[in-house]
């Protein structure tokens, strides 16, 4: 699906806990999630901790969707 | 001659351990055949015999590759195996990249040879298919009985250094290598048969598929973020409370379109997942976790994106086809475009 949005021209960023699934599929901007069952959260934290992580997720996938690229690129939360 | 001795890689899963809610456990070992190790060791027919077996749950290896490897190998080590064989593992995507992962570890490390199985779309097949020799099965379990004979053959050859055959004739999927080989008829002649036959409507063979190349150019990086109209897609399978749209757990053969606007954040009361690949009890807890439509919202309040796109576009990647996949994107990005949005983020679990 990332690939056909990036055909139809729309920058896109993937968001996902297997990056080298990712990079063999062609993704292009991709950003590492934290697990399988809960990409962009983790229940071991207390809900502020949690929508901060998810924050810092997110944050990165805005760098990578404002960055330009030439070949595939992970972008690290930071 | 002593019997070949076999070291066997399941999930926990074909262990008879769990389901996904046992995704996460520790690679351990037995002794003997476990699950489908049973039908494996008999296609040995005595020549060959599993002495044990590795079980990993899915999510622990694709979550902790580097020490998930680390672990199996040594337990595999005392063992001293003279073949190593992984799955088979269908059309499930953690299992099939755990067993192209380990068998390539093995050869590598142990310097042992190494087998597994899998379907064509798994991904997995694209991953290790040219470094490790990959039986190629159906996308269900049903194929268990097919693919443990054509994997028993294909491992004893292995083990004995016997030499393999093509693709066609082994039943593997194919490695992309390319071997010299004599036949009796100038190219000229063969070029001429084929095109005959082309023309005659009859059934013909080409002695070259043209590659497929599927790479997508990088889009130009949105230029101010601010101003920018961000949409969801996931492959989570959040859907609204319920699934009205009976979005299926696996092999979805369709994707929903759903109105976020008046949620400031998603919540069990109102979604859920229809994903049936992992267990849902998270994401169910808190979409949030699949898709940040919370921190989107706050994003969008705070000035720091242009707005968050009203419909967020959603099916389950469980087995989901390469062909449904495709279909699916390209349909909704036509509406993505129409609705002046800017950029996507998408979501996988």
């Amino acid at each position: 699906m990332v690939k056909e949005v990036e055909r139809a021209g729309i920058p896109v960023v993937h968001i996902v806990t297997v990056v080298p699934i990712s990079l063999t599929v062609g993704a292009n901007r991709i950003v590492p999630a934290i697990a399988i069952p809960h990409p962009l959260g983790n229940p071991a934290l207390n809900e502020v901790e949690e929508k901060k992580l998810r924050r810092s997720i997110v944050e990165a996938s805005l760098e990578a969707l404002t960055t330009e690229v030439t070949d595939q690129t992970v972008f690290p939360v930071k | 001659m002593s019997k070949i001795k076999v070291v066997h890689y399941i999930n926990q899963f074909f262990a008879g351990i769990g389901g996904e809610e046992k995704a996460d456990i520790k690679p351990e070992v037995r002794e003997g055949f476990v699950g489908p190790g049973m039908a494996l060791n008999g296609a040995f027919k005595g020549e060959a015999e599993i002495v044990a077996t590795i079980i990993c749950g899915d999510s622990y290896f694709a979550e902790n590759l580097e020490e998930a490897q680390k672990e199996i190998l040594e337990m595999i080590k005392p063992f001293s195996p003279d073949l190593f064989v992984a799955g088979p593992a269908f059309n499930a995507g953690r299992y099939g990249t755990a067993c192209g992962a380990i068998c390539k570890a093995v050869k590598d490390e142990l310097n042992v040879p190494v087998l597994s199985g899998m379907y064509i779309e798994n991904p997995g097949a694209d991953m290790y298919k040219k470094e490790v020799l990959l039986v190629e099965t159906i996308n269900s379990a049903a194929g268990m009985r097919k693919a443990v004979p054509a994997m028993a053959k294909l491992a004893l050859k292995l083990a004995k250094g016997e030499a393999v055959g093509t693709p066609a004739e082994e039943g593997y999927i194919a490695q992309g290598l390319r071997r010299n080989v004599f036949v009796d008829k100038i190219g000229a002649e063969r070029a001429v048969d084929m095109l005959v036959a082309k023309l005659k409507g009859e059934a013909f063979e080409t002695e070259y598929p043209m590659p497929v190349f599927d790479n997508v150019a990088p889009n130009p990086a949105v230029k101010d973020i601010t101003k920018a109209k961000i949409a969801i897609v996931t492959s989570g399978g959040i859907v609204p409370k319920n699934n009205p749209d009976h979005i299926e757990s696996s092999s979805a053969s369709k994707y929903g379109k759903y109105d976020i606007s008046g949620f400031d954040f998603l919540s069990s009361a109102d979604h859920e997942t229809a994903h049936g690949g992992h267990d849902p009890v998270y994401a169910n807890e808190c979409p949030d976790r699949v898709i940040p439509v919370d921190v989107l919202r706050d994003m969008e309040k705070e000035g720091k994106i242009g707005s968050l796109h009203k419909y967020f576009y959603s099916t389950t990647g469980n087995g989901t086809s390469v062909a449904n996949s495709k279909a699916f994107a390209e349909e909704f990005s036509k509406e993505l475009i129409a609705d002046g949005v800017d950029a996507v983020i998408l979501t996988s679990t």
